[in-house]
Parts: C-alpha cells; sequence; structure tokens
C-alpha cells in the first residue's frame, strides 16, 4: 500500500470529529463532503492497477459523494427552512466528541483482535472504518433533527465503504457499485421524508414523529 | 529501642485525656494537662522513629496475649516509619491548636470529650502501623474507627453531625467486617495470624484474588477510593477543624497504609491488579475534585480534595504493582515513592488547610464560602498559611505536592520508554488525567482563595473577623515551614523514601537503582531555590520602582464601575459555573432557580448545591430498598413475651438436634 | 566557553525578542485590515512608556494584587530558560523538565487570577474563571503532545525531546508529529489569549478572558504583566518552532538564524489566523480544547498501536 494510505486516512478520521463538533450544519454537510472525496481519491491508492475502470470509478464516487448529494441536502435545507444552528441532543457537543474518541480508541484496540487475512492485519483501513461507523452511529442516535440523521448515514455508509476498499482486489467493481446504489437510494428515501416531515409538523425534528402513535 | 520509644508514645497518648476527665470542667487545666500528656507522647513517638532512621535496626517487641491466636507483637520497618510520622506529628500539633480553638471554658460539654478520643485515635492509628499480628491490627483499626466516630459527633447536639456519624458508622463497620474475612483468608493461606509475605507455591490464586478484592474494598473504604468514599464529606466537614485535619490527614492514610501492607504480601501480582487500581486512582482523583469545585462548603471541599490526593496515592501505588508484575525497578521506586511521599505531603497540607479553615471558621463562625470575603485584611497570618497550603496542594513549585507529583510523573513517562524491560503504555494515560487533576485542582483552590480570603466582605461576620492566638497559628506554621522544607530540600527525605519501598519490595533493597538517581532531585532544590530568589528579586524591583513614580489610592476601576458592593463579586459557585457545567453529566448538580415571575417580582431566591451522587443516588436508594424488603421481617416482631420464649425453645431443640 | 557563548545568546534572545513578535502580530493584522499599524517596536516602547509611570492601587486589594505580576513574570523568565532555542540544550535542562515547566507557567496562572479576585470586581472575577477553566483543558492536551515526543525521542528532556533525532522522526512517524503541531498551535492560541479564544484588542465583557483580568493594574505593575505575556507567547512559540523545523544545522551560525525566523513565522501565523478568523463562542472553546486533546491523543495512539 502507498504511503500516502495512512495521513489521509488520518483525515477522514479527523473529519470524523468535526462533523461531531462542528455547531453549523453548512459545516457538517462540508465534513461529510470532504471525506467522501477523500475516499474517492483513497480508492485509487488501494486499487493495485489503474485502468479506465478504476477512474471512472473514482470519478463517480467523488461525483456522487462530494458534490451531487450535498448539494442536494444544501437545497433541502433552504426548501424546509431549516435553521442553521445544531442543538446537540445527547449533553453537550463535548459528550458527543468524547464518546466518538472512546468509540475511536476501541476501534484502534478492537481491530487487533479481529481474524482478518494477513495483509490486512497492520492497516489502518480496518480501525479507520470501524471508527466512522461507531462515529455515524452516534449522530443517528443523538441527533434529533433529521437532516443530521441524514447526515449520520452518510458518514455509516463512508465506514462501511472503507470496509470494502478491503475487497477491493477480490471482487473488483460489484462491491462499489453495490455500496453506492444503495447509499443513493437512501439518501433518496431519506430526502422524501424530510420534505414530509416538515410539511406536517412545520419543523424537522423527529421527536414530533411520536405524535403519530396509535 | 525504636518500638519501646514508640510504645510509650502509645500508652501515654491513649492515656492522655483520662486526667482531663477527672479534672473540673470549667476549668482550663485540664485541657493544659491533656496537651502537655499528648505533646509529650507524640514527641517520644517521633523519637522512637527518628532513632529507627538514625540506627537502621528494628528489634521486635513480642508479648503474649491471652487472645486465641493472637500475640502482641509491634516491630517498626521502613514503611511503617514513614506513617508513623504523620500520625505522631499532626496529633501533637492538632492538640497545640485545639488549645486555642476547642477552649475548654468555650465548650464545657464536649472539650474532654474530644481530647480523650484524640489520645485514643493517635494510639490506634499508631498501634496498628507497627502491629505485626492480624489481631493487633484490628485491635488498632476498631480503637482508630470507634474513637474517630465519638469525634465526628462532637457536636452531636446537631442533627446534621448525628446523621454524618451514623453513615460513618456504618460504612467503617463495612469496611472492618471487610478486614475480618481478609484476615480469616489470610490464616486460611498462611497458617497464622502473623502479618508478613505468603508463600508463593502454597497461595493458591483464588486465595490471593480473595485477598486483594478485600483488601481493596475494606481499606478502600477506610481510605475513600471514589466509589466507597461516600462517609467521607459530610463526616470532615461536620467534625471540628483539628479533628478534620486529622482525619483528612491521617486517619484515610491508614487505608493506604493497609493497602501498602497486603499488596506487599502478594508475590505474584498480575497486571490487572495494577490497572485496576490505576483506574480507581484516575476515577478518584478526576471525581473527587470535580466534586469538591462544585462545593459551597469550605470543609466539604476540602475533604473532596483528600479524595483526589487520594486518587493521586493509589495512581504511585498502582504503578508500582505494575511495575513489580513486569519486574521493572523504576517503576517501583517511583510509583512507591511518589506514593509515600505524597501521604507525608497530603498530611502535611491537608492538615495545614483544616488548620486555617478551622481559624476562619472560629472567627467567622460560618463554613459558607459565599458569607465570607476580604478575610486576609483581617487576619493576614491565616491568608498566608492558607495560601502556601493552597499553592502544595495544587501541586505547584516550589513546595511540596509538585515533588511527589513529580515522581509520579516520571514513572508514568517511563512506562512509554523502553528501559531494560518491557513497556507498558497503557498505564501512560494516566499522565493526562494527572495533569487535568492538577489543572483542576489550581482552578478550585483559586475559587477558595479568592472567594473567603480576597475581594470584600460579603457578610457581617467577615467582617468582623480577627486574627488567631499563638496556639492556632504556631501548629500552622509549623506545617508551613514543613511544606517549603520538602520541596526546597527532598534529597533529605530520598533515603526515607528509600527505606519505604525496601520495606515493600525486599529485593530491591540492596540491587535496583537509588531514588536520586532516577529523579533528579537536586536539580529540583535548585530550581526550587532560584524561583524563590527571583521571586523576591522582581518583588524587591518592583517596591523600588513604585517607590520612584506616584501611587495612588482608589476604588476599584473594574471598566468603570463607581460604585462596587461585595455583592457584586463573583461567588463560588459563579466561579466554578463552567467547570460544574462540563462534569454535569456525573455531578448532577441540583438548582432552584425561580420560575414564572410576574411583571414586578416579589423578593425570591436561588439555591445551587452538588450532593454527593454515589450517596444519594446509589447507597441511600439501595439501603431504603433493602429497608422496604425487610419490612416482612416485622411480622416476627409482635412484642409477644410468650411467642418469644417459644422462639428460644425452638432454637435450644435445634440446637440439641444440630450436634 | 562554548556553551557560555551559547547560554548568553540564549538569555538575551529570550529577554530580548518577545515583544517583537506582539508588535509583528499587530503589524501582520493591520496590513491584513488595509491600515498602516503600529510600528513593529511599539511593544518596547510601550513597555518603556508604562515602566514610567505611577500607578493606581484600589483599596480592596492585598500584597497578592503586587504579587500577580511579579510572579506571572518570573515564572516566564525560568520557563525561558528552560526551553531548548537554537541547537542541543538550554542553559536549565534536566530529566522531567517539561513537568516543571507546565506547572511553572500553572503557578503564574494560580497568582495571576488570584490577583485578578483580589480586587473583588466581577469582570476579573469573571476572567479568573475562565482563565483556569480554559486551562483545565489545554494541560492536558500539552502533556499528551509530551508523551508522543517521549516516546518518540526515548528521553525526557526538552533537549533531547526536541533534539536533532526529530528529523528522522518526522520522516518516520510525521502523522503524529503534525498531529501534535496542529494542538500545540491551538495550545499557543489557547495559552496566550488570541483568537480564536479571546480578543486581545477587545474590552468588551462578553469576550475577554486574559484582558479582563488584568484591567485594574497600571503603571510598573503592568509592564510586568505585558512584558510576562510576551515571554509566555515566546515559550510556546519557541516548541512549536522546534517541533516544525528540527535543528540539524549544527553550527550556531545556521541553528540561531533558523530559529528566530521560524519564530517570526509563527508570529506572522498568529496574525494571520486572528485576522481570518472570529472569537469563538465562549460554550464553543471547550469543545476546540478537547480537539487539540484528541488531536495529540490520536498522535499518541498511533504510536503505541
Amino acid at each position: 500500500m502507498v504511503p500516502l494510505l495512512d495521513p489521509l486516512l488520518i483525515v477522514a478520521l479527523t473529519l470524523n470529529f468535526v462533523a461531531l463538533g462542528v455547531s453549523r450544519i453548512r459545516g457538517v454537510i462540508n465534513a461529510v463532503a470532504l471525506q467522501g472525496v477523500l475516499l474517492g481519491i483513497l480508492a485509487l491508492f488501494v486499487h493495485p492497477a489503474i485502468g479506465t475502470r478504476v477512474i471512472l470509478l473514482v470519478a463517480v464516487t467523488v461525483g456522487l459523494k462530494g458534490f451531487v448529494i450535498p448539494r442536494y441536502l444544501v437545497h433541502a435545507l433552504r426548501e424546509a427552512n431549516i435553521q442553521e444552528e445544531v442543538k446537540p441532543g445527547v449533553g453537550s457537543f463535548m459528550g458527543s466528541l468524547l464518546l466518538g474518541a472512546v468509540g475511536t480508541g476501541l476501534a484502534m484496540v478492537f481491530s487487533d483482535t479481529l481474524p482478518l487475512a494477513e495483509q490486512h492485519k497492520h492497516l489502518l483501513l480496518v480501525p479507520a472504518s470501524l471508527a466512522t461507523v461507531w462515529t455515524g452511529f452516534l449522530m443517528l442516535t443523538t441527533r434529533k433533527r433529521a437532516i443530521m440523521q441524514v447526515l449520520g448515514y452518510l458518514l455509516l455508509e463512508n465506514g462501511i465503504f472503507m470496509f470494502g476498499l478491503l475487497l477491493l482486489e477480490a471482487t473488483p467493481f460489484l462491491v462499489e457499485v453495490g455500496i453506492l446504489l444503495d447509499l443513493f437510494t437512501g439518501v433518496f428515501v431519506m430526502a422524501i421524508i424530510i420534505h414530509h416531515i416538515s410539511r406536517e409538523f412545520a419543523s424537522t425534528s423527529t421527536e414530533h414523529l411520536t405524535e403519530l402513535k396509535g | 529501642m525504636s518500638e519501646s520509644l514508640v510504645l510509650l508514645g502509645i500508652i501515654i497518648a491513649a492515656s492522655s485525656g483520662v486526667p482531663g476527665l477527672l479534672l473540673r470542667r470549667t476549668s482550663m487545666s485540664g485541657q493544659w494537662v491533656t496537651t502537655f500528656l499528648a505533646v509529650l507522647g507524640a514527641a517520644l513517638g517521633l523519637g522512637g522513629v527518628v532513632w529507627f532512621w538514625a540506627t537502621g535496626e528494628s528489634h521486635p517487641i513480642v508479648l503474649q496475649w491471652s487472645l486465641p491466636g493472637a500475640e502482641f507483637s509491634v516491630a517498626i520497618d521502613g514503611l511503617s516509619a514513614i506513617f508513623l510520622v504523620p500520625v505522631f506529628l499532626i496529633s501533637l500539633l492538632g492538640n497545640i491548636y485545639g488549645l486555642g480553638y476547642w477552649k475548654q471554658t468555650e465548650h464545657p460539654q464536649n472539650g474532654r470529650k474530644l481530647r480523650l478520643f484524640y489520645g485514643t485515635m493517635t494510639a490506634g492509628m499508631a498501634l496498628l502501623v507497627i502491629a505485626q499480628n492480624s489481631i493487633l491490627f484490628l485491635f488498632g483499626w476498631e480503637i482508630m474507627a470507634l474513637s474517630a466516630f465519638f469525634l465526628v459527633t462532637t457536636e452531636d447536639n446537631e442533627k446534621e453531625v448525628r446523621e454524618t456519624g451514623w453513615i460513618y458508622l456504618v460504612a467503617t463497620h463495612v469496611a472492618t467486617l471487610c478486614l475480618f474475612a481478609l484476615f480469616a483468608v489470610l490464616h486460611a493461606a498462611n497458617g497464622s495470624f502473623t502479618l508478613g509475605p505468603l508463600n508463593p507455591e502454597t497461595l493458591r490464586p483464588g486465595a490471593a484474588t480473595a485477598i486483594f478484592v478485600l483488601a481493596l474494598v475494606g481499606f478502600g473504604i477506610k481510605a475513600g477510593i471514589m466509589p466507597l468514599h461516600i462517609w467521607l464529606p459530610s463526616a470532615h466537614a461536620m467534625a471540628p477543624s483539628h479533628v478534620s485535619a486529622m482525619m483528612s490527614g491521617v486517619l484515610i492514610k491508614m487505608g493506604i497504609y493497609g493497602l501498602v501492607r497486603i499488596t506487599s504480601f502478594l508475590p505474584h501480582p498480575p497486571r490487572e491488579w495494577g490497572i485496576l487500581l490505576l483506574g480507581l486512582g484516575v476515577a478518584s482523583g478526576v471525581l473527587g475534585v470535580a466534586f469538591a469545585i462544585g462545593q459551597h462548603d469550605l470543609k466539604r471541599l476540602l475533604a473532596y480534595h483528600s479524595i483526589e490526593n487520594i486518587g493521586i496515592i493509589v495512581m504511585g501505588l498502582g504503578l508500582a504493582l505494575i511495575g513489580r508484575s513486569l519486574d521493572r525497578a523504576d517503576w517501583i521506586i517511583l510509583g512507591l515513592g511518589g506514593a509515600l511521599l505524597h501521604v507525608w505531603n497530603h498530611a502535611l497540607f491537608k492538615a495545614l488547610l483544616f488548620l486555617s479553615a478551622g481559624s476562619v471558621i472560629h472567627a467567622a463562625h460560618t463554613r459558607e464560602i459565599d458569607r465570607l470575603g476580604g478575610l486576609a485584611k483581617v487576619m493576614p497570618r491565616t491568608s498566608l498559611c492558607f495560601l502556601v497550603g493552597a499553592v502544595a496542594i495544587c501541586g505547584l513549585p516550589p513546595l511540596n505536592g509538585f515533588v511527589s507529583e513529580f515522581l509520579i510523573y516520571l514513572g508514568l513517562f517511563g512506562t512509554l520508554v523502553n528501559g531494560e524491560g518491557t513497556s507498558f503504555a497503557g498505564a501512560s494515560f494516566a499522565v493526562p488525567a494527572l495533569a487535568l487533576i492538577g489543572a483542576l485542582a489550581l482552578a478550585c483552590f483559586v475559587k477558595v482563595y479568592g472567594a473567603v480570603f480576597l475581594g470584600t466582605a460579603r457578610s457581617e461576620h467577615a467582617r468582623h473577623a480577627h486574627e488567631s492566638p499563638p496556639s492556632m497559628l504556631g501548629p500552622m506554621g509549623v506545617l508551613v515551614a514543613c511544606c517549603f522544607l520538602i520541596g526546597l530540600a527532598p534529597l533529605l527525605i530520598a533515603p526515607i523514601l528509600q527505606e519505604g519501598v525496601s520495606a515493600w519490595a525486599p529485593n530491591l533493597k540492596d540491587a535496583g537503582p537509588r531514588l536520586a538517581t532516577l529523579a533528579p532531585l537536586e536539580w529540583i532544590t535548585s530550581m526550587g531555590l532560584l524561583l524563590n530568589l527571583a521571586v523576591l528579586l522582581g518583588g524587591v524591583v518592583l517596591w523600588m520602582r513604585l517607590g520612584r513614580g506616584v501611587v495612588e489610592e482608589g476604588v476599584t476601576w473594574g471598566c468603570g464601575y463607581v460604585a462596587p458592593t461585595p455583592r457584586m463579586q463573583y461567588t463560588s459557585s459563579s466561579f466554578a459555573q463552567m467547570l460544574v457545567g462540563m462534569f454535569g453529566w456525573v455531578l448532577r448538580p441540583r438548582t432552584h432557580h425561580p420560575k414564572d415571575l410576574p411583571l414586578f417580582p416579589p423578593e425570591t431566591y436561588f439555591h445551587s448545591e452538588v450532593p454527593d451522587v454515589v450517596l444519594d443516588v446509589v447507597v441511600l436508594p439501595t439501603f431504603r430498598f433493602g429497608a422496604w424488603l425487610f419490612s416482612w421481617c416485622r411480622v416476627f416482631q409482635h412484642g409477644n413475651i410468650q411467642t418469644y420464649l417459644l422462639y428460644i425453645f425452638l432454637a435450644l431443640i435445634a440446637l440439641l438436634l444440630w450436634r | 566557553m562554548e556553551t557560555i557563548f551559547h547560554d548568553a545568546v540564549h538569555v538575551l534572545l529570550a529577554l530580548g525578542l518577545p515583544p517583537l513578535l506582539l508588535g509583528l502580530i499587530a503589524k501582520t493584522k493591520a496590513l491584513f485590515a488595509g491600515r498602516v499599524g503600529p510600528p513593529v517596536l511599539q511593544p518596547y516602547y510601550d513597555l518603556i512608556k508604562l515602566f514610567q509611570k505611577g500607578s493606581v492601587f484600589s483599596t480592596t486589594t492585598t500584597w497578592v494584587f503586587r504579587a500577580g505580576p511579579v510572579v506571572g513574570l518570573v515564572t516566564a523568565v525560568i520557563a525561558v530558560l528552560m526551553i531548548p532555542l537554537a541547537g542541543a540544550t538550554a542553559p536549565l535542562s534536566f530529566t522531567g523538565d517539561f513537568v516543571l515547566l507546565a506547572y511553572l507557567l500553572g503557578l503564574g496562572r494560580f497568582f495571576t487570577a488570584s490577583a485578578a479576585l483580589d480586587t473583588g470586581s466581577p469582570f476579573e472575577g469573571m476572567g479568573a474563571a475562565r482563565e483556569v477553566t480554559f486551562a483545565c483543558l489545554a494541560e492536558p492536551a500539552f502533556f499528551l503532545g509530551m508523551l508522543v515526543l517521549a516516546k518518540l525521542s526515548g528521553s525526557l528532556q526538552l533537549a533531547d525531546m526536541l533534539g536533532s533525532s526529530l528529523a528522522s522522526h518526522w520522516t518516520a512517524d510525521g502523522e503524529s508529529l503534525v498531529l501534535v503541531l496542529l494542538s500545540w498551535f491551538i495550545i499557543l492560541l489557547a495559552e496566550n489569549s488570541r483568537i480564536p479564544f479571546d480578543d486581545p484588542n477587545t474590552h468588551l465583557e462578553l469576550t475577554m478572558i486574559h484582558e479582563v483580568m488584568v484591567l485594574d493594574h497600571g503603571g510598573p505593575a503592568f509592564g510586568m504583566i505585558l512584558y510576562g505575556a510576551a515571554l509566555k507567547l515566546f515559550v510556546f512559540g519557541a516548541l512549536v518552532v522546534r517541533l516544525a523545523f528540527p535543528m540539524t544545522g549544527g553550527s550556531p551560525w545556521l541553528d540561531w538564524p533558523i530559529f528566530v525566523g521560524g519564530m517570526l513565522v509563527v508570529a506572522v501565523a498568529i496574525g494571520v489566523v486572528e485576522s481570518i478568523m472570529a472569537r469563538l463562542r465562549m460554550t464553543h472553546v471547550p469543545v476546540l480544547l478537547v480537539a487539540a486533546c484528541l488531536l495529540s491523543g490520536f498522535g499518541i495512539i498511533l504510536l503505541v498501536r
């Protein structure tokens, strides 16, 4: 693996914390988008042979994760008149940051105990993907606004994408295309839900969904 | 010779309160006699310890005792000597302090009781430290614990004091129960009640774990390790200040002594025990100081700081235990050396802080920090003593707190660096925790010193406070001198610490590095002296420069406010607000603020407090649940005498059948 | 002979350069704003003026108020003598000296905050409360960075930790060092009350931390405070410069100019950061400090994995 892999992964991990700690929704969207672009570029380094198919894949990933989806989210922001400020759900931002840090640390420790193939054992890729999955999960569960939950879902998918990069040699295209499709569908569905929630309740806080109980 | 001196000191200290009981309660003569005897006893004890260090020989004294399995065998070794010094020193200073603070003529109903139990507590502690037999140890332990109960409830005419006494009693008896079990297991492993290292061949791992856990719980309750600390805050707050000084400075160290002793008996501790101790130390340290920040009762705050410092001591002990399991002599020496030095340092500066706090309370008649203020102008000497104690407890150079924390830092950093053996990087994560503890302690003591002594007085009592008499200032001055001495000349203490560590790890007695080579103690001395000289020089320069120019006096400018009032000042709760908010998830502060005020609101109030979470959320509900659960037993307690006689008859039949 | 010359240059530079850094930061901010700004040597003129002024002391204050500036200055001076500037060693260097460094700065903070509380004004109390709170988060970050350096260099002496072996560690474990560098730059901004933590030019109560603690000081005492603050900036700047530009020249004629150039670069960088960012909301400041802790924590985790 190219030595540039590790620094890029560290930047990706730092973006996790930026997404957890920043207070403006626009900032979180930028962080997640940047992470998506980074992961696209990462695919370039992980793949052994660089042909036209790989470059196409990278371009599609970067385009989708880095431009299309964030544009759509910003559009949804404006449509639903959502306030720019993020109010933290669980405690203050510090709590989420610390939980994210604990999760990342545990991921680093835990990944050594997983039964990985020999060439994958000492990579930073596995702990980084587990940490990103944990961060996405944290955002999904601790943020009340629907749009923040979409962003948490995106982070989660970024983490799974990272893990899928390991299998690049085994199943060249299938994994990536599958993930991207999954991602696209998810975001599509979530955007529709945001639109409906805001239309129904005049706010996008998912707390109001409890009113729908029978 | 040293043992006989110490035993003589113990006997005189124990009986020091008795003559007072025989003399009249309205005169001071009883107090004078008691104080003289107590000081004599303590001096003899200290003399015995110094003799031990000078000659280095130990002659155990063994006497027969009629209790089965017990024998009166005492001996001093390096470890006992270290723990004996705070016992006698603080007792000596506390008794002199009591001459001014708890005058018999001002407190006729409880003065003699206080002095009697002060003496017996000293005697009990000294006895358990030199005991070589489990039963004798328990004897001394119980004397200490019960004397402390009577001391805590000195002012038992107040309801709060009585409640505190009950919590303390329950906690100490749970601890003693664990100790009974501990010594039973030790007897089963050792074959006798003598306290000594266990044989690695005959020791079963289950027995070793049981010994460690029982010691941790039993001694941990006494030491005040979180979450077993529930009795500490109220007990130290409600007791008279020189009793709090003794309890905080010495009594909780007896728990540490027990832990250190028992861990020295276990031959091959697994690494997990050291990690557990390190983790508990970190938790006690951080949470202890976090709770302290939220308090506004002066003595409760100081009590929580004791929990923090016990955390630091346990961190050092944990590091030493890890060093023993991984065979790294430098970690053992630095960790245990730092922990033992911190035992001394904490005894010194905590006693100083409590005595100064007592001086403040004696003058201003209140413990509430937010009713004090501006006391530095009316009580300059007390304020200086408190400042020295505050700087010492924050671990700032050039005082003694810095030296022990420095040793522990060096030990923890050593776990990263690959010396002659293995490294264990996980322990190095205690370093930022120690840094956090130091910074939080600094925040808390700036708050206390500023709110109590600086600024302007917030109540009438504080305005009319007066300086304390020399009998109270003298002991504080001695402690200030000791803090400076250890801070500026730690090399003097290094051989004493080395003796203590050799008693814990005998294989390091002649082999292994010396403390003075592992830690650059002579640099600490020179840097401390440099700092003091530079500050003096800077002060002289400023004074001369001010003398040259125009110096006027005026009201505080404060950005243009022309009429400042005492109520405008920052209070202790406002100072701590941000930190209490940051730690809110564990502190759970309770506030009462006015809600739904009309347009022209009437007079209302705001109140905030940080109660003890473990006590209020865990222990008290559990006990209430237990009380409810056992209430069905009341069906047997109906007061009918005939049925009680039936119970006795049934028990008799059962015993006859069982044989 | 060599070491005496080296130490003399160290002392002269350490005592003479710091006000120039303050002037350079102010000049950078002025240029960014399209102004000409004060001359770069202005802080020196300010210090000379302050030392010749008279003083007004509040009747509420005690000797602690006069001691605050003295202790702050003295601790900063001793700290500056402990950092290796250029070359292999510092005048005061021993095993574990960085612990003493951190705690000396803590001693300065204790007395500055106490002097602030001595005035009995709520403004100063507010500044003191905020200052000690943010220090609680900056200290662990500093020590985490020290853990990284200790692990890499195998020594506990600042002169070795920031020594010539650092250049080889940059190529091998560059990621950890970048994280520590970022973290220490954030701590530099925090401890010296720069944007985004505090605005050194403002006097609004909402935004003050350090400035408000010294509101009531004037004359020579304030001069001591100003000079002490410049020295503290120099200390943290020197740590950042030594970390970023490992001195491997070997010859003093190369090392000293590199060091001075590095310090000027750091001053300009601080000026740039102050010009392009706004001050953070007070409740977000702890988040940034925790982020600094996490960056350093990451650095050490990457090393010991």
